[in-house]
């Protein structure tokens, strides 16, 4: 590598070279293309412009803040402030009305349910799923069977405040732990399996043992569950009668139940959500099943 | 001699051409840097920020460990749809315990930032075991190990030692008994509960994996992620009072 001072000309193009030569290969002097020197320059008086203009530049106690006073947690303000306008009428009018009566107004019901869906999506689909079909232990919504009441009141209820929640005001009471809690032994949880197998006719093993099962079921189950296993919405306890199961209905399954208890927690959802989006998503998720009315 | 030409003594010495370029490097780091370590309005005052409890750090640990941060944000930006889905924006004061930090820069999953409190520590269990038995659709890995392995607890506290190095208040007595707490924290019935919750306002205790025999590193994952993004309680947080 040489390093000369003298301009050198390339004798084939006749354009002045670097005065750099590897194994006897020239490089060319060639100007850069105008349009990338232009290019260039224009960062360069736009990084000017923008420093002028909006937040740049660190200083001892403070930055400067820029000609426009831009700063992006007030935009987000704004936009959020925005927002709200645009939705402004019928959010005031999902906040006024009842739940009924928006139910029965086909405009305000198509806006909760829109507003509902979207909210549906981004905070419930996780556990009961997209459509709301549910999982096993997370309850199917589109069916007409409530742990905890499914008229609009009693799912509005739920939604805000949970069940086995964090707030004072969710829904209370779960399964115990039969087995593990040493109430029941385990003949006895293998004896009331099948009984309450037997109440919503599912088939039982012929050496049963109905009758002990049921008078287990009386003395510890009929309590919460009812005398026929028919449920109890103020406790949350299911109705055991009907084929809808939310854990299964194995008789092992019904025996882990026994065994280790029951307690599904919904979060309660006042705090996170505003009132009028727990409205929207109440009439969204009371319009998913059968409808209980009112 | 010329400015231009005295340019090629970078050009032609390439130890002073690196030199150079750190120099220049240096003032960029120092510009942009170094005002964040003593600028005020880097980090907003608010209420209610602790230092994670041993079980949560131990779970963030496994956080870590299981790189949940290659595909989970912890940082809901200050735009319109992100405040909508997740809820209120990311301070900086809310990650300011967090060393290293997990704001995440790509989203295969959604933000965490906000995760705390929105599902149920069962549906946490269960989607981590199997994200397909909750959400059909889902990509997410199983990590069924979480749930079988026991917790060990025994490096939470040379942990807590070094994060009170870099500036976390954990008190002597707090790192004296992390192995005590992570117990306490994963019981709601422990008598101490009130004792832990003394040193760490606010913080959950319950057995989150509903198995009480044994604390697993599934009791101290879910334990983080039901913190996380819950300790401001912004119905009482001035937004204008910390845009400076």
């Amino acid at each position: 590598m040489a390093h000369e001072n003298h301009e050198q000309v390339d004798a084939l193009t006749g354009i002045a070279t670097t005065g750099h030569s590897w194994d006897d290969i020239q490089e060319l002097n060639n100007p850069l293309p105008r349009w990338w020197l232009w290019s260039f320059y224009a960062t360069i008086v736009w990084a000017v412009v923008y420093c002028v203009f909006y937040p740049a530049w660190p200083l001892v106690s403070s930055y400067t803040k820029g000609m426009f006073g831009w700063q992006s947690r007030e935009a987000i303000v704004q936009d959020l402030d925005t927002l709200k306008a645009q939705r402004a009428g019928m959010t005031a009018q999902l906040a006024q009305n009842s739940l009924e009566h928006i139910r029965q107004n086909p405009d305000l019901f198509a806006f909760a349910r829109a507003q509902g869906k979207a909210s549906f999506g981004d905070n419930c689909a996780p556990c009961h799923g997209a459509g709301g079909g549910g999982a096993k232990g997370y309850p199917n919504l589109n069916d007409d069977d409530w742990l905890w009441g499914g008229s609009l009141d009693e799912v509005e209820q739920t939604v805000r405040f949970g069940a086995r929640s964090t707030s004072d005001n969710g829904h209370q009471g779960s399964m115990p732990a039969f087995g593990r809690d040493g109430m029941l032994h385990r003949e006895e949880i293998s004896h009331v399996a099948d009984f309450v197998r037997s109440l919503s006719g599912l088939p039982t093993e012929t050496s049963a043992h109905l009758a002990e099962g049921g008078k287990v079921f009386a003395d510890n189950c009929a309590g919460c569950h009812g005398d026929k296993g028919q449920g109890n919405k103020e406790l949350g306890a299911p109705n055991l009668s009907d084929k809808i199961w939310l854990f299964g209905s194995s008789k092992s399954v019904i025996m882990e139940g026994l065994t280790n208890g029951r307690g599904g927690v919904m979060p309660a959802w006042h705090g996170r959500l505003d009132d009028t989006t727990i409205k929207a998503l109440t009439l969204y998720v009371h319009s998913l099943s059968g409808n209980q009315h009112p | 001699m010329s400015l231009w030409s005295r340019h090629k003594i970078f050009e032609t010495n390439s130890i002073i051409l690196i030199i150079g370029v750190l120099f220049v490097i240096a003032i960029g780091g120092l510009v942009e840097i170094v005002p964040l370590f003593y600028l005020k309005s880097t980090i907003e005052k608010v209420d209610g920020v602790r230092p994670y409890t041993p079980l949560e750090l131990a779970g963030r640990n496994i956080y870590v460990r299981e790189g949940c941060y290659n595909c989970h944000s912890q940082m809901v930006r200050p735009l319109r749809d992100e405040v909508e889905r997740y809820g209120h924006y990311s301070l900086a004061a809310e990650s300011m315990y967090d060393r290293p930090f997990q704001w995440g820069s790509k989203r295969t999953g959604p933000d965490l930032a906000r995760v705390g409190n929105k599902y149920s520590d069962d549906w946490h269990r269960d989607h981590l075991n199997d994200p397909r038995a909750v959400v059909p659709g889902s990509i997410m890995p199983s990590y069924p190990w979480l749930e079988a392995k026991e917790l060990d607890a025994r490096g939470v506290a040379d942990d807590m030692k070094v994060q009170a190095i870099l500036g976390a208040p954990y008190s002597p007595e707090m790192i004296a008994r992390a192995e005590t707490d992570v117990r306490i924290q994963s019981n709601a019935d422990d008598p101490n509960v009130a004792d832990l919750t003394k040193r760490y306002p606010n913080a959950q205790a319950r057995n989150f994996d509903n198995n009480p025999r044994k604390v697993t590193e599934a009791d101290a994952l879910i334990a983080y992620l039901q913190m996380l993004g819950t300790q401001v309680d912004f119905k009482l947080y001035d937004n204008k009072a910390n845009v400076r």
